[in-house]
């Protein structure tokens, strides 16, 4: 479908649920566009020839994106469900860098559908990539269900950062199932994006560092709206000499429970890692579990956590009152302050589109 | 009058902390507070402030004729107060900048007064993160200078302040006090700031009350000499 088609197909109140999961219809600033709709996949277009993007039902018939596909979780003895429809597959080619991100939105319309989607991206050796997923679904999508298992191939000095904006509704659940192999020199880079009401999540995406010097860092932001169950969390197993993984989390429950979980587990020699966990509770109903975990065979490496929960110091508070903010004022500007943008690791563009949603949901700070 | 604190007694962690203190200030006074630690001197400025945590058992404070006992912390930042704390909560993802824009709308003001206080990395930091103790206290006067309050309550500004910087802090603060109407209550325990700015009045704090009053300077100069034992001693009556 050409952009003029796509935005007759949707209705104004779909469109604005895509966009406030980072869409940009008129894909001005963005390389390439994907946008599948329950099972059905409405858009797959390159505007660069640095990469390719298809779906997935198409990426089999090319054995380049075939031999990918489940590759990721046999290298980790995972299983996954094999019963996909549909999904994006990547290809970012050798050296190449894309400027703008590519963006894939997958969108929930039918009442009671169960999407199931299978994704892999492959950013060969020394390529570099901006991807945004946005998941959304629409305000009739009523008890909705959403899979998605993504693949991430990083080759050697590659770099993906893949960020994922949720924009859910209040009856629909989603479990999505990702892991990354980052090869010798890679990144990965993970930023996740909640602040809508969501039935439930449940999602535990893992980076695999298995090459020499390579890097993940996964940094999420999640609000807990009442009724929402949310089980996130990130693991990175580093299994490559000298491998880095940093885990950033925020939590803030306005009365949904969250359980916020990071795993770090090193498996060779001078590895590094850094786990933070942060959560705010505001309602008395709700509930966060932060559960850290580090894990070590080896005695010459490097992990550590810290974790805080609880509700607002009202020294905070009462600071910002000194300097003439209401109290409820000074809550709004700490909460503001508390899921900041800047702990996730975007390219400007990306990072006032994330404050502007920010801006809407949570409201301006000051 | 701008303060006028009639028989107050306060408490705070059930221990009482103010026994029935009696202290009026007037529009563009100065004034001095010294006293040992844990004599009730920073407790003084917090509730004038009406932070939480203490409980006014008796007595009234007004500011400008109005009674403020029970009223919410910005309502007393109306009046024309305005705190430096002594030791600021650090507040994440909350920028020095945005705080500075929200206190003033002239953005050139902002930039000079930064420039001043050599905080212009500062303002893209989050408010007292890791800020080194100086900072803290350059940070503070800075964003009270930008709030433009008329009644300064400075708790300890120059502790932890190096000796370049507290020529820094205290040159600004005495071109900001000099202006027309603007008054401070100050507590100071190395007495650096006197050196600064012009204040007539001084007066000690021990054991929850109003002890001696006087030239702030030559009780500085004794206090350094013989502590508070003097003080104790000396038979000054409680200013009423």
């Amino acid at each position: 479908m050409s952009p003029k088609e796509i935005e007759k197909h949707f209705s104004q109140q779909d469109k604005d649920k895509i966009s406030s999961s980072g869409m940009d219809f008129t894909e001005k600033t963005r390389s390439a566009s994907f946008l599948q709709e329950d099972a059905k996949v409405l858009v797959a277009r390159a505007l660069q020839d640095s990469m390719e993007i298809i779906s997935t039902q198409e990426a089999l018939g090319i054995p380049q994106f075939k031999e990918h596909f489940g590759k990721a979780f046999k290298a980790l003895g995972r299983e996954y469900p094999a019963e996909t429809e549909g999904g994006y597959c990547i290809r970012v080619k050798k050296g190449k860098t894309v400027q703008l991100p590519i963006q894939a939105c997958l969108f929930l319309k039918a009442q009671g559908f169960k999407q199931r989607v299978h994704n892999i991206v492959i950013v060969e050796e020394g390529a570099k990539v901006y991807l945004i997923t946005g998941c959304s679904a629409s305000k009739a999508a009523h008890e909705g269900f959403h899979l998605g298992v993504s693949e991430f191939f990083i080759q050697r000095g590659g770099y993906l950062n893949f960020t994922m904006i949720h924009s859910w509704s209040e009856d629909v659940s989603v479990k999505p199932m990702s892991i990354a192999m980052v090869e010798d020199e890679g990144t990965f880079v993970s930023n996740y994006i909640c602040l809508k009401p969501v039935r439930e999540v449940v999602m535990y995406p893992t980076a695999f560092l298995k090459g020499k010097n390579s890097r993940a860092s996964f940094n999420s932001l999640i609000l807990s709206h009442p009724g929402s169950f949310q089980d996130i969390g990130s693991r990175a197993i580093l299994k490559g000499d000298s491998s880095q993984a940093e885990i950033v989390s925020r939590a803030v429950s306005l009365g949904g429970k969250v359980i916020a979980r990071g795993h770090l587990k090193a498996q060779s020699h001078n590895v590094k890692g850094h786990l933070e966990c942060r959560g705010l509770v505001l309602s008395e109903k709700g509930t966060i579990y932060a559960i850290p975990e580090l894990e070590t065979e080896l005695r010459d490496v490097d992990l550590s956590h810290e974790a805080a929960i609880g509700k607002i110091n009202k020294e905070e508070i009462e600071y910002l009152c000194s300097r003439g903010l209401s109290a409820s004022e000074a809550q709004a500007v700490i909460v503001r302050g508390f899921m900041d943008v800047d702990i996730l690791a975007l390219p400007e563009l990306l990072r006032k589109e994330i404050k502007e949603l920010e801006d809407k949901i949570l409201g301006g700070a000051f | 009058m701008l303060l006028e604190i009639k028989n107050l007694s306060v408490r705070a962690s059930g221990k009482t902390i103010l026994r029935d203190i009696n202290l009026s200030m007037e529009k563009g006074q100065v004034l001095i507070l010294f006293g040992p630690n844990g004599s009730g001197k920073s407790t003084l400025i917090k509730t004038i402030m009406g932070f939480s945590g203490y409980e006014i058992s008796q007595g009234e404070i007004f500011v400008n004729g109005e009674k403020i006992n029970d009223l919410p912390i910005e309502e007393r930042v109306k009046l024309g107060l305005g705190i430096m704390y002594q030791h600021p909560p650090a507040i994440r993802g909350v920028k020095l900048a945005s705080l500075a824009d929200f206190l003033c709308k002239d953005k050139n003001v902002i930039e000079d007064f930064s420039r001043k206080l050599s905080l212009e990395s500062h303002l893209k930091r989050d408010v007292n993160l890791s800020f080194s103790g100086g900072e803290m206290k350059r940070s503070e006067l800075f964003q009270l200078i930008l709030q433009g309050s008329d009644f300064l309550l400075l708790d300890e500004p120059e502790s932890g302040v190096d000796i370049e910087n507290i020529s820094i802090m205290g040159k600004a603060l005495n071109t900001y006090l000099k202006q027309k109407g603007k008054s401070a209550l100050i507590i100071t325990h190395t007495g650096y700031i006197l050196d600064y700015i012009k204040a007539k009045s001084g007066c000690v704090m021990m054991n929850g009350r109003f002890w001696c009053v006087g030239e702030p300077k030559e009780m500085f100069e004794s206090i350094k000499k013989s502590g508070y034992q003097t003080c104790k001693e000396c038979q000054c009556p409680q200013k009423k």
